[in-house]
């Protein structure tokens, strides 16, 4: 996956609680059986009526945040089914980093082995940056190693697991980190004898 | 001090731990299915990669499967996507349980019936309801394509020790209350995210009574709670569920087996980092009408007005939902029409399921106008249920009986409810969209359904069955 360090972009403000995967992509959109592509697809029920026309007022379709790399969500984002396909349509729609007072479990250590930073602020924070972003665009300036976020004049600290903090700003691939511990693997194995 | 079975099973999987890390834990089953597994599999080639434990990996067909006119696959993309497992499995030495095999079904229905998953376990697919296992007693969640892959490649994955959530139920059920209507309420009273960050045991009177089945129902639906995972500690009723299953131990390897699963249930002393506590005495037969679960209320209430939440944002998500479910603040639930019955699901659709749903329809005809159909969880349910004339029962009465798959939960295949129309569902999530662009979805126990077919509005079960046929 690609590194990710700093990331200084417009934010596009989401200012719903219990965003579900089904909504981040449907059903519909599931039957690919590559990782790629599906960003065209992201938000789409939200993006398009049933005639397949832009609904003007939703967020991803105006202008003003074309190009934005940062989601401002709120609370509970990702919640719902474990598609992984969810992460990877906001990706390759091109946004690296997803800020919100909280994620469900599975999005959340999804964005991880994918490249996105999910940061976690105070709701109050969020719904300050929420309602300026839906009025003005506003920008935000993000560093992983240092764990701030610069906007509106104001910089916080952000919170992060320093094992996830490493994985992300290195790109790693985890399963050949993993496979570093094939040694405790493979005795953890003898001493547990196993079959379905 | 005592421990409970999440800290004491998660401590029998640990294979190595250091300070600042997750802990890597050891999978001991790995279930499969066709949506979110080709992407690792395709991963696993471009690493020239192994697939390491192919006897802990069992995987089958389910999500996208057709429910009628078998085996015919209209939808290209559909079945690219079947033979791509079939042949990844062919690859990679996975058994499989593909279209049309005697154990095939939904993934968490195959999995206790066939006796793969037991207590103690970590199982692990890629689909959330994998908490379903948790009945069992095993530590069971679902996981992203990249963590498939993971599994594949290690048998393990990097997991932070969750905190522990103990929803304690008390009391006994009344008549046509189910293990749903004790999810819901549940989901209802706490939140779609009091579990968020824990694994969630199910303790209590009311629990322990209940049937694997029934069990599997209430842990299925953790994951609508936010929890990682839902559990049961293992009990009597466990150890008789599983004796004499597949893929269970046998003999005297099954009493020593049994011996263990029972030592795994949380000491009386065990301590929780969170306990919540709910009554049965509060739950009646539930139904949803917003767009979330715990959107939900019991049969004898009304769709709530926005003054009863004091939250600005709970008053706009409420109108949100409304909006889109086209339900206006206080309308009885009883007085909401529905066009579609969908019985089926990883929730209800078992054999307990489709019981308790002929119970209600025997006699009875479905309403002029709904269309009504029952998807039994595997094969091996729907053969059941046919030896014991269930599929007459509800043929008779109007509805479809169709061949197993996950159909109209998540509406993959051609079992879609069109936009605009109303679905009494036994299913796990009432999204947006979730059974077809604009449809509705009202979330209901198997009762409840059959019930709501009959009278074509939701009406509390108790009432029907108190009407002689």
């Amino acid at each position: 996956m690609e590194p990710i360090n700093k990331v200084k972009s417009v934010l596009t403000p989401l200012n719903r609680k219990n965003v579900d995967t089904d909504q981040i992509i449907s059903k519909e959109f599931l039957k690919r059986i590559e990782r790629t592509g599906f960003g065209e697809f992201v938000f789409y029920h939200w993006r398009f009526d049933a005639n397949g026309n832009k609904i003007e007022d939703f967020v991803l379709n105006q202008s003003k945040y074309d190009g934005s790399k940062i989601l401002l969500a709120h609370d509970n984002f990702g919640c719902g089914s474990s598609r992984e396909h969810a992460p990877w349509a906001i990706l390759d729609y091109g946004f690296t980093v997803v800020i919100a007072p909280s994620f469900a479990d599975i999005f959340h250590n999804n964005c991880f082995k994918n490249g996105i930073l999910p940061i976690v602020l105070p709701v109050e924070i969020i719904e300050t940056l929420l309602a300026t972003a839906e009025n003005q665009t506003i920008e935000a300036d993000i560093s992983l190693e240092n764990q701030t976020i610069k906007a509106v004049g104001q910089s916080y600290h952000f919170e992060i697991d320093p094992y996830y903090k490493k994985m992300l700003i290195n790109g790693w691939d985890e399963i050949s980190l993993t496979f570093q511990y094939e040694e405790q693997i493979a005795a953890f194995e003898a001493k547990k004898s196993l079959t379905v | 001090m005592g421990k409970n079975i999440i800290e004491k099973v998660w401590q029998q999987h640990i294979v190595y731990e250091e300070q600042g890390k997750p802990d890597l834990l050891y999978i001991d089953l790995h279930l499969v299915h066709e949506v979110t597994s080709p992407q690792a599999f395709e991963g696993l080639r471009l690493a020239n990669r192994q697939l390491r434990r192919p006897d802990l990996t069992y995987a089958t067909m389910d999500h996208n499967v057709p429910t009628k006119n078998l085996p015919i696959i209209t939808d290209p993309i559909a079945k690219k996507q079947i033979i791509t497992l079939a042949d990844n499995c062919k690859e990679f030495g996975v058994e499989l349980a593909d279209m049309g095999h005697p154990d095939q079904g939904i993934v968490h229905v195959i999995g206790p019936q066939l006796g793969l998953t037991q207590p103690g376990k970590t199982i692990v697919c890629g689909d959330s309801h994998t908490s379903t296992h948790g009945a069992f007693g095993a530590i069971a969640f679902g996981i992203g394509t990249s963590e498939v892959e993971h599994v594949m490649s290690t048998q393990t994955l990097w997991q932070a020790k969750p905190k522990t959530l103990e929803i304690r139920v008390t009391g006994q059920l009344g008549f046509g209350v189910t293990a749903k209507d004790i999810i819901l309420a549940i989901i209802a009273k706490f939140g779609i995210d009091v579990g968020t960050g824990h694994i969630a045991e199910f303790t209590g009177d009311a629990i322990h009574q209940l049937s694997m089945e029934e069990r599997m129902t209430i842990c299925n639906m953790s994951i609508e709670a936010g929890a990682k995972a839902g559990l049961i500690s293992p009990d009597a009723i466990t150890i008789d569920y599983i004796r004499g299953r597949k893929y269970a131990p046998k003999g005297e390897a099954f009493d020593q087996a049994a011996v263990e699963w029972l030592a795994l249930a949380s000491d009386d002393d065990a301590l929780y980092d969170r306990t919540v506590t709910i009554d049965t005495s509060e739950i009646e037969p539930f139904v949803t009408w917003g767009t979330n679960p715990s959107m939900g209320t019991g049969i004898s209430n009304t769709v709530p007005f926005a003054a009863d939440f004091e939250d600005e944002s709970d008053k706009q998500a409420l109108q949100k939902a409304l909006a889109y479910m086209d339900l206006q603040e206080g309308t009885p639930i009883s007085e909401i029409a529905i066009q579609h019955v969908f019985i089926g699901s990883c929730t209800n659709s078992r054999m307990h399921d489709l019981r308790a749903a002929a119970e209600v329809i025997k006699g009875r005809k479905v309403a002029k106008g709904v269309t009504a159909i029952v998807v039994p969880g595997s094969n091996t349910v729907k053969q059941q249920a046919e030896a014991e004339g269930l599929h007459e029962l509800f043929l008779n009465a109007g509805f479809e009986w169709r061949e197993t798959g996950c159909s109209m939960c998540l509406a993959m295949n051609d079992d879609v409810v069109p936009a605009g129309e109303r679905c009494a569902s036994t299913s796990n999530r009432n999204f947006e969209g979730r059974q077809g662009a604009g449809a509705r979805t009202h979330l209901v126990s198997p009762p409840m359904a059959a019930a709501a077919a009959i009278a074509g509005h939701f009406v509390d079960v108790r009432e029907v069955m108190n009407i002689p046929v």
